[in-house]
């Protein structure tokens, strides 16, 4: 559990991060999202020390992280930079393993952890581990960077904006990555972005800042249906809200019994693609299955009815 | 071409074809003009490489065979000297090469193989005597010693105030790239002390050591004195500070922020970052500085001979007095050829540390 205790970063005179209080529940993505300029950097970084806070304190499992020096801290805290910062004169698989370098972990230990990071990043070893970082692609160095984070099995993750750099697709398939990656290791992350859509669709909780304040701190669906403030439903975007909220609600929640005509949709899909499907198709209901059985279907008067439980 | 080309002889001036018999002459000067051939036309640098080798294998022919023709049946003072025309083809031939080498971009590895086969060559040339009836090296026979004296005291000028310079100029870097306050009082100091012209800095170094050598206790005895060696070697070491040192900081100031910050937030300490990040990152600039202060020391140490500090300007400042130009050969030669092959080596050095295989540093 990491508990953020009224934490105030001020330069000359301006609150960059202004008395932000937080707690981080063990095991869980949260994302800290906000405008450029809003503080999420500087938060990040009062965390494993590279910022001083001008008062306040964090806590770490009950521990002052203030307890620790700040370079011992920080081998057991992985931070993902903003921008890669990848070591241009060290290859791929010492740049991964530099942190488990810096805990003496021995040799072939580091090779296997390279080996197992770069193929859970779907790159493969054989013809990565031995490139220069000015050798891979944009992508591929962030997915490095993040790998190299993740080296040392760090219980806290601290990633500033780390799938910035992606293209849409490569960029919801490194999500998707970090989802499973952090569901089987059962890490703790923080992430930073600017991007709302990738908020809701990772975090458990969602953190949005402006003007260095916290300005609401809940899950993705209290965030889209309870926006504390304006710049909030600015953030989340009134129109979109709608589709917003139904992407979070799997059409298990609404299935009922029933046939419906048409192709079927998997149980896991969102009430969102049930009504695209119903829209595209022209219908008012579709087939649900579940490992090719179907088991019932979804109207589009209960997405309706789901819909307006949050207006 | 032929004709204007190659005089020899000190004095009076013989032409390439008047120096002796066809036999002779002839593969000499097809030597040259074959290399001329290859070489000028700048489609294929192999080609180019070859050419400069032959040419310069007609010359050096040309040379050995003249001067011994030349000295036949004259009388025993009489000396030889390759004239301008020599030194034009040399020129050129040597300029064909190095562009022939720029173009094919060696490899360290081949360089330092090639530059080996050069020095080895030139070696045995000098060694098996086919040249020693060349004036310049009739004056290195009669100064044998005195030569061999005056390269070990270049050496150790140039070397020891080399050495000297890092040992003090890598800290002071160092120093200079964590502290931004000692960084803006330092490097502008040093850039003065750099505009300092040689010959005002040794003259300038006579009287301040000639004082602390008549003033402290014991200075005199460890070879203070306003001239000789210590004036020279201080000198030296000055000149030798703005370039170790600025080349450091900026060595050490290349690193990608973004990587530092990396390192920083990975937990590196200060020193682990030094070492691992920024020295390796920053090396190829660091060395680029050992190299512009070796070449320039070697130089510039010539000027120390005019304050008796030893080394080949002894040689040159000697033959300025006599107005013996063969002597001042003597000394220029070999500094020259020094220069150019501690640049080769360190710039082969550079090329082995840049931290990434294609060179993107
Ligand atoms: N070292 C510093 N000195 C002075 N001001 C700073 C410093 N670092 C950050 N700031 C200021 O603090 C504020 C917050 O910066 P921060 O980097 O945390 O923003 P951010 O939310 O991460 O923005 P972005 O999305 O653009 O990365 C900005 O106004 C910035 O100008
Ligand atoms: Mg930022």
């Amino acid at each position: 559990m990491i508990e953020i205790d009224r934490i105030t970063k001020t330069y000359d005179g301006v609150h960059a991060v202004d008395s932000v209080t937080m707690t981080v529940e063990t095991g869980t993505i949260t994302i800290i999202v906000g405008t450029s300029g809003s503080g999420k950097t500087t938060l990040l970084r009062m965390i494993n020390r590279l910022e001083e806070p001008s008062s306040g304190e964090v806590r770490i499992n009950g521990e002052s992280t203030l307890a620790t020096k700040p370079h011992l801290l920080r081998r057991r805290i992985g931070y993902a930079i903003q921008g890669h910062g990848l070591f241009p004169h060290h290859s791929v698989a010492r740049n991964i393993g530099a942190v488990p370098e810096l805990l003496n972990w021995p040799k072939d230990k580091i090779s296997a952890r390279v080996d197992e990071l770069l193929t859970l990043f779907s790159m493969d070893p054989v013809a990565f581990r031995d490139r220069y970082p000015a050798e891979l692609s944009g992508g591929q160095q962030q997915r490095v960077g993040v790998a190299r984070a993740l080296a040392s099995r760090p219980d806290l993750l601290l990633m500033d904006e780390p799938f910035g750099a992606l293209d849409p697709i490569i960029r919801s398939r490194a999500q998707d990555d970090l989802r499973r990656i952090q569901q089987r290791l059962g890490s703790t992350i923080m992430l930073v972005t600017h991007d709302m859509d990738e908020a809701i669709r990772l975090g458990d909780r969602v953190a949005v800042m402006d003007g260095g304040k916290l300005v609401q701190y809940a899950t993705p669906a209290e965030i889209i249906s309870q926006p504390a403030t304006g710049f909030v439903a600015d953030m989340v975007g009134d129109v979109e809200r709608p589709l917003r909220l139904l992407s979070l609600i799997p059409v298990s929640e609404v299935v009922e019994d029933g046939a419906a005509e048409g192709g079927a949709l998997p149980a896991g899909a969102s009430l969102r693609d049930a009504l695209a499907a119903c829209l595209w198709t022209g219908r008012t209901a579709v087939p649900v299955a579940h490992d090719d059985a179907v088991v019932g279907r979804v109207t589009l008067d209960a997405i309706r009815a789901r819909a307006e439980l949050h207006a | 071409m032929t004709v204007a080309a190659n005089r020899i002889v000190a004095g009076e001036g013989v032409t390439v074809l008047a120096l002796a018999g066809a036999e002779v002459t002839l593969p000499g000067l097809v030597a040259i003009l074959v290399g001329l051939t290859l070489g000028l036309p700048g489609a294929w640098p192999q080609l180019r490489l070859v050419g400069a080798i032959v040419g310069l294998a007609g010359l050096l022919w040309l040379l050995t065979h003249g001067a011994s023709a030349l000295l036949d049946g004259a009388g025993d003072y009489a000396r030889v000297s390759p004239a301008v025309g020599f030194w034009c083809l040399l020129l050129i031939f040597m300029l064909l090469m190095a562009d022939a080498l720029a173009n094919l971009a060696p490899g360290p590895l081949a360089r330092g193989t090639l530059l080996a086969a050069v020095l080895a060559a030139a070696g045995i040339i000098l060694w098996s005597g086919a040249l020693s009836e060349l004036s310049i090296l009739q004056e290195y026979a009669s100064r044998k010693a005195a030569f061999a004296n005056a390269a070990l005291r270049h050496l150790a000028l140039a070397l020891g105030s080399l050495a000297t310079a890092a040992a003090v100029g890598f800290p002071l870097g160092i120093l200079c790239h964590r502290r931004a306050d000692l960084r803006e009082t330092t490097l502008p100091v040093l850039s003065f002390l750099q505009t300092i012209p040689s010959l005002a800095m040794f003259g300038l170094m006579i009287p301040i050591l000639g004082w602390v050598g008549n003033t402290l206790p014991g200075a005199q005895a460890i070879g203070i004195a306003g001239i000789g060696f210590a004036p020279a070697f201080l000198a030296l070491v000055l000149y030798s500070l703005l370039p170790v040192v600025g080349n450091t900081v900026a060595g050490l100031a290349s690193a990608p922020p973004a990587a530092l910050e990396a390192a920083r937030g990975m937990g590196m300490t200060p020193r682990q970052r030094l070492l691992r990040v920024e020295l390796p990152l920053g090396l190829p600039v660091i060395l680029t500085g050992v190299r512009i202060v070796l070449v320039q020391n070697i130089g510039l140490a010539v000027i120390a001979g005019l304050i008796g500090g030893g080394g080949f300007g002894t040689f040159v400042f000697q033959g300025l007095n006599q107005t013996a130009a063969d002597l001042i050969l003597l000394g220029a030669l070999p500094t020259v050829a020094l220069a150019l092959v501690s640049a080769i080596v360190m710039d082969i050095l550079v090329d082995l540390t840049r931290p990434t295989p294609k060179g993107g540093a």
